[in-house]
């Protein structure tokens, strides 16, 4: 399987996630320059995390104009998977393909740390290697992270299960709602409607080998590989 | 076609929590302003266009609001000034 991963000015985790893809999962994946107008053929497109365009006027803002974007949009249009990391989870927002926006962390401080999310729907192409309530260990690193949408959108995302991940295990009870960033209803990732389109702050990438601390990152990609290798 | 100035004022949507607001907020008690209330910060933009007239020129500013300068989801936009150059 072919997985095209989307490099911006400010991309700074493309080469991470390549690794991910390529050295831990064992599948092709090339670099898409956000000038170009062409898939190369990838079965699933990675918008990485980063600075894309340095943040400016808002994160994603600007990304979202890029020649590419268009055949991303396309790409998700046709129902193909495309997993937006981190900042590429803001440019998916700001796109218009995941609904909600990500503000500024309530503590007005950039979290770098690993954090625990509990997967609250192991029943899509992103997480059926997953159990539904398992909890996994997955870093984040971002300033502005903290989920905000109308009561309406929030109703509505809970209600058709398209929270995928929450922030759990603040000081105290492991289990509970807990958010670093001051996310709503701690929501750490969501899909879209048609569940082909994944958005998360926490970095999958990052945690693909126990020997950086976790290995809970490749349920993602192996969910990835085994629903459309089927 | 003239040449105009038209400021846009852009503040986080009332009710949602503006951490940076509140934090700036405090420090002016801090300093001794205890008046103050209510702090929200937000952008301020300045676009220079052409346009037939004041009217085209707010027309399409408040379209570039709606299309980017703005995101609708977390922030409202307010036209400040639209002063001839």
């Amino acid at each position: 399987m072919k997985f095209g991963i989307v490099t911006f000015p400010g991309s700074n985790c493309d080469y991470d996630t390549y690794h991910a893809v390529v050295d831990a999962l064992g599948e092709e994946a090339t670099y898409l320059w956000h000038k170009e107008h062409d898939l190369r053929g990838s079965d699933v497109v990675i918008l990485p995390g980063g600075f894309s365009y340095g943040d400016y006027l808002r994160a994603g803002a600007i990304a979202r104009f890029s020649p590419i974007m268009r055949e991303v949009a396309a790409h998700a249009e046709r129902g193909a998977p495309v997993l937006a990391i981190c900042n590429g989870f803001q440019i998916a927002c700001e796109a218009g393909m995941l609904p909600g926006a990500l503000l500024r962390n309530a503590s007005l401080r950039f979290v770098c740390e690993a954090v625990r999310l509990r997967v609250e729907n192991a029943d899509t192409q992103f997480t059926n290697r997953y159990d539904r309530g398992q909890l996994v260990t997955v870093p984040i690193a971002h300033g502005d992270g903290r989920y905000t949408a109308d009561d309406e959108t929030l109703a509505r995302i809970e209600g058709e299960g398209r929270v995928v991940f929450r922030y759990v295990g603040g000081p105290g009870d492991a289990d509970e709602w807990w958010s670093p960033n001051g996310s709503m209803n701690a929501i750490a990732g969501i899909v879209n409607a048609a569940g082909n389109v994944l958005g998360m702050m926490p970095h999958p990438e990052r945690a693909v080998d126990d020997l950086l601390g976790s290995s809970d990152g490749m349920g993602i990609f192996e969910s990835i590989l085994s629903r459309v290798a089927a | 076609m003239s040449r105009f100035r038209v400021a846009v004022h852009i503040a986080p949507r009332r009710g949602l929590l503006d951490p940076q607001g509140k934090a700036v907020t405090d420090a002016l008690r801090t300093l001794g302003f205890a008046s103050v209330q209510d702090v929200h910060v937000g952008r301020h933009l300045v676009v220079e266009m052409d346009a037939a007239d004041p009217a085209a020129a707010e027309r399409t500013t408040r379209d570039m609001c709606n299309k980017l300068l703005a995101n609708p989801v977390i922030e409202d936009f307010e036209i400040a000034s639209v002063s001839t150059l």
